[in-house]
């Protein structure tokens, strides 16, 4: 982004005023149409799909009263959760109550720094981008634990503490996973990594080795285990804990932890598209560089959004884990896995160039039968209930 | 100015700026009716019984423990995987021992028990 | 003053107040919390001095494992806000005397060291770096490393042995 104001500099767009005003001004617009433009209203839309695809996944409709199809449901709720009373406990830790949510939002928001939408619509192109996402879970874990102790109630101090236990145990296989990646790429840089890769399908880092393939797949479920969503979210089971952590939490500030949630699907929506799946790459059909920036900001949304709606798509389907499952599938099968898939790709990166093609091509070829497999199961069943297909469900 | 972590401060400067601009409205335009139970601590109905700060499994602990010490593994392995080309095969047999040696320590970690449970 | 050294001294105060809270607060919980805000004052120290790679595994070491981990401590130990956290020292002269002829010597040791002036920070990739350096330079503490993180995940497990016994 730096180059694109300065190009604008140089030719005269902002007449007079010092370099450095330019940018800060330039930053800070970038900072609050990220965050009140894109992040906000992702965050709603996303609660608001998540509820229809449920719906429609079980059955039933989901909020489509307000706005076209419930679509301005989020809004809704938003407005409804600022207008209502700011409840603090008495006997909750008056100071770090309010604090929490607040840590956690931070947290949540920082990552939004590197994530690449374009090859110039990235806010900070940091050397160690994607050690930096790693990182700012930290925050989050750490906004959990005060959230469970400051609200002096045993399920919420029992929530939190699990649920910071789960976050801290499924970081060690998503770092693992990310690192064969890194391999690969031989950088940090979220921008590196994805001119690691190719527009083309089989030139992504997903289907580079088999290897690859499997630390997607657990790069994956560490990370929807890292944001709390089923099938690990014990922490948030209603049936489990009240509301674990967030149960005394009302109005603004529960907004604010579910707001957390929802976006932080996205990040992994985008973390695993920059990683595995060639981030924001397109076929060169255009020079304009306008249009060419708009077509790769579609094709990263979408990619990213994709793995939203399966993140989705997981938690209308499976049941929860049980919390010692959860610990026992973390460490005892995910990191002696990643740690197999990491010395895989190492022993990769010393094979030539051809022996990696035919591997890649195997690879692909498996992922390919894998989804053609999915169909035909699917149709299977379709045709095996012979259910009467709702297609234009009256709603 | 061309510090590439500026726009981490701006952000998080703006941030904080909207999340306080929230919770100021959100305390402004809300009723306030204080009710004895709105102040107890949230039970499913029952009324609260016993201290909050029960004593809990030693497992977290050992859990957080294990993830510090795997995460500086995994920190000693970023370095390595971008210098990589460069570093070769002595490379490949030094961070070879780095890993034999944790693995050995999780295989005994494994064997007595400690990742049970929770 | 310049922008870069307002920021500096922004997180210079947060890193000092939130070290004043952690070394006197009472209660011990705001002390553990506490530490949240010194170690990002760290990480954002190291940032500017460019050291990315470290401002980033101060994060995710410090504040992700062992400021968790010493929550974890803390939030187990039972009964934890019955303990009252004073001191009656008697002799507190005495001890102010100390304290005084020992600040006195640290701010004479700063105004007579001659500080090397800092060069200009370049944001290069210092993990490239940092890789080279613990397998060239530095390979036997590096190796050395790894026995001490062997010694801890045993020590880890002896101190919780009882408990997971039963």
């Amino acid at each position: 982004m730096q180059a694109l104001l300065d190009q604008m500099i140089q030719e005269g767009a902002f007449a007079g005023v010092p370099k450095e005003v330019v940018y800060t001004i330039a930053m800070v617009l970038t900072a609050v149409v990220v965050l009140s433009a894109f992040v906000a209203p992702l965050a709603g839309v996303t609660s608001w799909l998540e509820r229809r695809v449920w719906a429609r996944m079980q059955s039933r409709v989901g909020p489509n009263r307000v706005g076209p199809q419930g679509i301005l449901q989020w809004l809704a709720d938003g407005i409804k959760n600022i207008m209502k009373e700011d409840i603090i406990p008495t006997a909750a830790d008056q100071k770090l109550f309010p604090l929490a949510p607040y840590v956690v939002f931070m947290g949540f928001l920082c990552a939004f720094v590197v994530i690449p939408f374009g090859e110039s619509l990235i806010v900070a192109d940091l050397n160690i981008g994607i050690l930096y996402l790693l990182s700012v879970t930290s925050l989050v874990v750490v906004g959990i634990l005060m959230a469970g102790w400051a609200s002096n109630n045993k399920w919420s101090l029992l929530g939190g503490m699990r649920s910071a236990a789960q976050i801290v145990s499924y970081e060690i296989p998503a770092g693992l996973s990310v690192l064969t990646v890194v391999f690969l790429a031989g950088t940090l840089s979220m921008q590196g990594i994805i001119k690691a890769q190719g527009w083309r399908p089989w030139d992504w880092f997903m289907f580079h080795n088999p290897f690859t393939f499997c630390a997607f797949f657990l790069f994956f479920t560490a990370a929807l285990a890292e944001g709390n969503r089923t099938p690990f979210d014990i922490p948030e089971a209603e049936s489990e804990l009240v509301a674990g952590y967030v149960t005394e939490y009302s109005g603004m500030r529960f907004l604010f932890f579910f707001f957390a949630e929802w976006g932080n699907l996205y990040v992994i929506g985008a973390v695993v598209t920059t990683l595995f799946m060639g981030g924001w790459q397109v076929p060169p059909v255009t020079d304009n560089p306008v249009l060419l920036g708009i077509l790769q900001f579609l094709t990263f949304f979408l990619k990213a959004y994709f793995w939203v709606f399966v993140a989705m798509w997981i938690r209308a389907t499976l049941p929860r884990v049980r919390v010692d499952q959860l610990m026992g599938l973390c460490w005892k099968y995910m990191v002696p896995l990643s740690f197999i898939c990491l010395l895989g790709t190492i022993g990769f990166m010393f094979m030539d160039t051809n022996s990696r093609r035919i591997f890649g091509a195997i690879t692909l070829g498996f992922a390919i039968a894998t989804i053609i497999n999915f169909f035909r199961r699917v149709g299977f069943q379709f045709r095996s209930a012979k259910p009467e297909a709702y297609w234009k469900p009256h709603i | 100015m061309n510090h590439p972590f500026l726009p981490l401060l701006v952000m998080f400067a703006v941030a904080s700026v909207i999340v306080v601009a929230l919770l100021t409205v959100a305390s402004l335009f809300g009723p306030k009716s204080t009710n004895a139970a709105k102040n107890d601590p949230f039970e499913s109905g029952n009324p609260p019984t016993g201290d909050a700060r029960i004593r809990f499994s030693v497992r977290f602990y050992l859990v957080a423990m294990l993830f510090l010490i795997f995460d500086l593994e995994v920190v000693f392995l970023y370095p390595w995987a971008i210098y990589f080309r460069h570093l070769g095969v002595f490379g490949l047999i030094q961070m070879g021992i780095f890993l034999v040696i944790l693995t050995v320590g999780y295989v005994y970690v494994w064997k007595k028990g400690a990742l049970e449970w929770d | 003053m310049s922008v870069s050294t307002a920021v500096f001294n922004l997180i210079a105060l947060l890193l000092v107040v939130s070290a004043a809270m952690v070394a006197f607060s009472r209660n011990i919980i705001y002390s553990a919390f506490s530490l949240l805000g010194t170690f990002m004052g760290v990480a954002g120290i190291y940032i500017f001095l460019g050291a990315d790679f470290v401002a980033a595994v101060q994060l995710l070491i410090y504040v992700g494992g062992i400021l968790v981990l010493i929550l974890f401590a803390v939030m187990l130990t039972h009964r934890i806000t019955d303990v009252t956290i004073t001191n009656r020292a008697a002799g507190r002269i005495p001890a102010l005397i100390v304290v005084v002829g020992l600040v006195y010597m640290l701010i004479q040791t700063v105004r007579t060291t001659p500080w090397a002036a800092a060069k200009q920070v370049t944001f290069a990739s210092t993990t490239a770096t940092i890789g080279d350096a613990f397998l060239y330079d530095y390979l036997l503490p590096f190796e050395l490393a790894s026995l001490v993180l062997l010694a801890a995940m045993i020590g880890a497990v002896v101190l919780s042995r009882k408990e997971i016994k039963e």
